[in-house]
């Protein structure tokens, strides 16, 4: 035996011994789920800025079922009939008022630009009130306001989104059916305190319903399947998906870092109770798109989100894998943030039940459990670094990647009802205090000021004009003329409404310099 | 005779130093839309008063819908350091020779940019890239196109010492400051608890001016404020197409600011005849970024603001686009339309195929037309500390004229 086989053979040997002795581990620690400590949960509302009354409850008590504030004065029904105008309801209506949208058709992009308006779709004898794109329009639905209830539509047919929210917070969208439509059936995006629950929806081409940047939200009993991804909560945070029913989606439920984008972190998502099966579909999403990079088979992925929590699904037959995490540099399709971090950090797997996952895996997967001489089809894949997370019950599963992961010191998420808040989030009103100076400062002393020629005359002649008459500069603002030979004709003020124009015109009379 | 001429000079400069020092003061008022704090034991300073800082945002990063707070922004600099540094910013004398200033290539009547597809340098020659808007500068923490400062400050010295660009030194910049009697004298008033006069004030100077170019009252805001007869129907339906899925221009162009302030691989073309820019990668390997990530953003640039848009054309990086409707239809040709054969760029996720019609296409340029607002346009000097002519609009055309003969 020459130097050389003889040093191939000690290897093997000592690999060997590595094999055995690993599988020669003491007797596995089996916890129950059944007491046992519950997970705290990392949302603290007495920390959270936008919480007005921390009292309310003790902390994450809430079984809140609303996110909208409640209104306090009844508004008005507006009534929309087959063959008229949702918009034209939209834009007739105040905040506080409902838009009841009866059975029929309808080729329109409806956007809400105004708080608390309620779009409820009313279902006769199981018609619906039906949003149809034709494939020319772009989204459907459109929001911008706090306080927005979407109710009982169906959606179909659009080449951008179902339902689309920019910066609105406490939205509740529920029962809605949106199928064959876009790339995002149902985008909450940059808003804090919803509700997306009791969805159908079907044949996404991107996610079926995304959470995009976004803080406290529920995800519920929605059924999503035949999507390229299910349900994904992206640069988000205190989010809860549970008691859904997720099949037949490329990739099942997503808990994302998406480097690249203006808000940074995920943590802190439970995923709880939901039936992720057979998440087979071939992928079709748009190329270049972040998740067209996801394996078909995947029944949960986890790329660089932390504190995401995985307890008592009924994950099965997903081909690829049934748990899949991953940082972003063994991630395809992501691009460089120096800002976002790259790694899935305390992730903690509770008890789930797997079955018949990872029977025809990628190779990559393959590969990976060479690294750790593992046969079988996996359930449960980590590649890249995750620092502090930890699982139990692990002799379950067939794993790579979490062999040196810690037993998680609790076993249920039972203390955490809801990450909706108690009290919405307050409404975006400037104090009427302040709503004066604010106005003045921002708009007013862009053209003139105290003492001296701007745009517009001195503030000293205005004062001296209407000395005891702030509604007197009010009415004018609203509607100027030209007074002044020398000076350009003010443009109208109007988009102020009346208490505003008059507390800038009074603190207009007061400024002193 | 010899003795006569000494005179008349000795009386030329005395008078010209009298003449200075009654022209120059620095104001101690706040710019419009500026309030004066006061700052127990120090000098008061100004502070942005405005509609949208009294929303919210997610987690504070100010960026979202209609009514969405700010980002973090630079304010808090004294009146008299603001106008200091719109001395500054004006006057030739922080150039090599004398012959450029700020101002040359952040043009206030040019949306604070030039009018050109690449800014012409101290030596004559255009620069690698478009000089951008400084508009709302004071909400970015990313500069240049390739976001390679995270301060004014910093960034300031970019163009101050590129030998491209003003040409300056460090030492050169100091010597003719600290020998101009009457920026002696303002650099005291605005800087008046420290003993000399350095290079870090004229910086700071400079950033406290460029931190009061604030546009947030277009047609577009009242829009956003809740007045919606601001905006006609047609610029309506183009803000829908904005910040629609299909075209997806809200996503990176959010408001209020209508931007991000992210790095994004776009694959927009390099100007005719030059190499390609790669842009952010360049700048994530002078961090120490290893080559194969930093290649990841390869070809990216900082998203720009979009504010005040009509008045910075040409458009894009490398100015290669005349027109707004040329940029708008750009993303609409393909994603990689534009990128070189032999390379291969990680192109930004929204960018896609968005088959929007030509009327569409109309429409959102109409709309960016609502975003305009210039109501906050601080006065150009009249005259600058060193005495060399103010560059202004004239002044600016003879410039270029001469330069591209």
């Amino acid at each position: 035996m020459n130097k050389f086989v003889m040093a191939i053979f000690l290897i093997a040997a000592f690999v060997i011994g590595m094999f055995y002795g690993s599988n020669k581990q003491a007797a596995p620690i089996i916890t129950s789920n059944t007491g046992g400590a519950s997970y705290s949960g990392g949302y603290d509302k007495n920390t959270d800025k936008e919480v007005v009354n921390k009292k309310v409850t003790a902390k994450n008590a809430s079984t809140k079922k609303s996110a909208v504030a409640k209104r306090k004065v009844a508004g008005t029904t507006h009534v929309v009939n087959d063959g008229e105008s949702i918009m034209a309801a939209v834009e007739l209506a105040k905040p506080g008022d409902t838009i009841q949208i009866m059975p029929g058709k309808y080729h329109e992009t409806v956007y809400i630009d105004k708080d608390d308006i309620r779009l409820i779709g009313v279902i006769k004898g199981g018609k619906r009130a039906t949003l149809d794109g034709q494939k020319k329009l772009n989204d459907a639905i459109l929001y911008s306001g706090n306080n927005i209830v979407i109710e009982n539509l169906m959606i179909t047919q659009y080449k951008g989104n179902g339902i689309m929210g920019q910066a609105g917070n406490n939205f509740e969208i529920r029962n809605n059916i949106i199928v064959d439509t876009g790339v995002y059936g149902i985008f909450p995006q940059l808003g804090k305190n919803g509700i997306v629950e009791y969805n159908v929806l079907s044949g996404i081409e991107d996610a079926a319903i995304y959470i995009g940047m976004s803080d406290n939200i529920q995800v519920a009993y929605n059924d999503v399947f035949d999507n390229v991804a299910g349900i994904e909560i992206e640069n988000s945070r205190h989010a809860i998906v549970e008691h859904n029913n997720v099949h037949n989606n490329t990739g099942g439920i997503l808990a994302f870092i998406t480097p690249g984008l203006p808000i940074k972190t995920t943590f802190d998502v439970i995923i709880r109770h939901n039936f992720i099966d057979n998440n087979n579909h071939k992928n079709f999403a748009a190329v270049g798109s972040t998740v067209a990079g996801i394996p078909a088979g995947t029944g949960i992925l986890i790329m660089a989100a932390d504190e995401v929590i995985v307890e008592d699904n009924l994950i099965t037959n997903n081909k690829t894998a049934g748990i899949l995490i991953t940082d972003h540099d063994n991630a395809p399709n992501t691009t460089l943030d120096p800002d976002a971090d790259p790694a899935p950090d305390k992730v903690m797997i509770l008890n789930n039940l797997m079955l018949n996952n990872g029977y025809d895996t990628i190779d990559e997967a393959k590969a990976l459990m060479l690294t750790e001489f593992k046969q079988g089809n996996p359930d449960i894949l980590r590649v890249g670094v995750s620092r502090d997370s930890c699982i139990i019950n692990r002799h379950r599963y067939v794993t790579v990647g979490v062999k040196d992961w810690q037993e998680c010191t609790f076993t249920n998420t039972d203390n955490i009802k809801s990450y909706i808040l108690d009290e919405p989030v307050p409404a975006r009103k400037i104090d009427p205090s302040e709503r004066g100076k604010v106005v003045y400062m921002g708009i007013c002393a862009g053209c003139h000021v105290y003492s001296g020629r701007m745009v517009g005359p001195p503030v000293q002649v205005i004062q001296a004009l209407y000395m005891d008459n702030p509604q007197g500069i009010a009415d004018f603002i609203a509607a100027p003329t030209k007074k002044r030979e020398d000076y350009p004709e003010m443009p109208p003020q109007n988009y102020l409404d009346e208490k505003t124009r008059l507390a800038a015109a009074k603190f207009m009379l007061s400024v002193t310099k | 005779m010899r003795h006569f001429i000494l005179i008349l000079l000795l009386m030329f400069f005395s008078n010209a130093k009298a003449m200075a020092s009654d022209t120059f003061t620095l104001v101690s008022h706040c710019p419009p839309s500026f309030e004066l704090i006061k700052v127990a034991n120090q000098p008061s300073v100004c502070h942005l008063v405005n509609l949208y800082q009294f929303y919210d945002s997610v987690q504070n990063r100010g960026v979202g819908g209609l009514h969405t707070s700010l980002p973090k922004h630079r304010d808090g600099f004294t009146p008299q350091q603001i106008d200091l540094g719109r001395y500054l910013f004006f006057d030739p004398l922080l150039s090599k020779d004398g012959s450029l200033s700020c101002a040359s290539c952040h043009q206030p009547d040019k949306g604070f940019s030039d009018g050109l597809d690449r800014s012409i340098g101290i030596t004559g020659e255009k620069v690698a890239r478009s000089a951008p808007s400084l508009w709302n500068v004071a909400f970015l923490d990313k500069l240049f196109w390739d976001g390679r400062a995270t301060t004014l400050e910093q960034q300031a010295q970019g163009p101050l010492f590129s030998p491209v660009e003003m040409g300056n030194t460090p030492d050169h910049l100091l010597l003719s400051l600290v020998n101009n009697k009457v920026y002696e004298r303002l650099f005291v008033e605005a800087f008046p608890k420290q003993i000399k006069l350095t290079l870090a004030q004229v910086y700071r100077a400079l950033a406290a001016f460029q931190s009061t170019l604030i546009s947030l009252n277009s047609r577009y805001d009242h829009y956003a404020q809740g007045y919606h007869k601001a905006l006609s129907k047609k610029e309506i339906a183009g803000l829908n197409i904005f910040r629609s899925f299909v075209a997806r221009c809200a996503e990176c162009h959010q408001p209020p600011l209508f931007t991000n302030n992210q790095i994004a691989v776009i694959g927009s073309p390099d100007p005719k005849g030059m190499p390609f820019d790669i842009g952010a990668q360049k700048t994530y390997q002078d961090l120490g970024v290893s080559t194969e990530k930093a290649q990841k953003l390869r070809g990216g640039f900082k998203v720009p603001t979009l504010r005040n848009i009509v008045k910075t054309a040409p458009y894009m990086h490398s100015g290669r686009y005349e027109k707004l409707r040329d940029v708008v239809k750009f993303y609409n040709d393909g994603r990689g339309n534009s990128v070189p054969k032999n390379e291969k760029l990680l192109l930004h996720w929204h960018i896609w195929e968005p088959n929007l019609t030509d009327e569409e296409l109309d429409l959102i340029v109409t709309f960016l037309g609502t975003l305009t607002d210039e109501s906050l346009m601080p006065q150009i000097p009249k005259k600058s500390p060193s005495g060399l002519a103010i560059v202004d609009k004239s002044y600016q055309i003879n410039r270029v004229s001469q330069k591209t003969k």
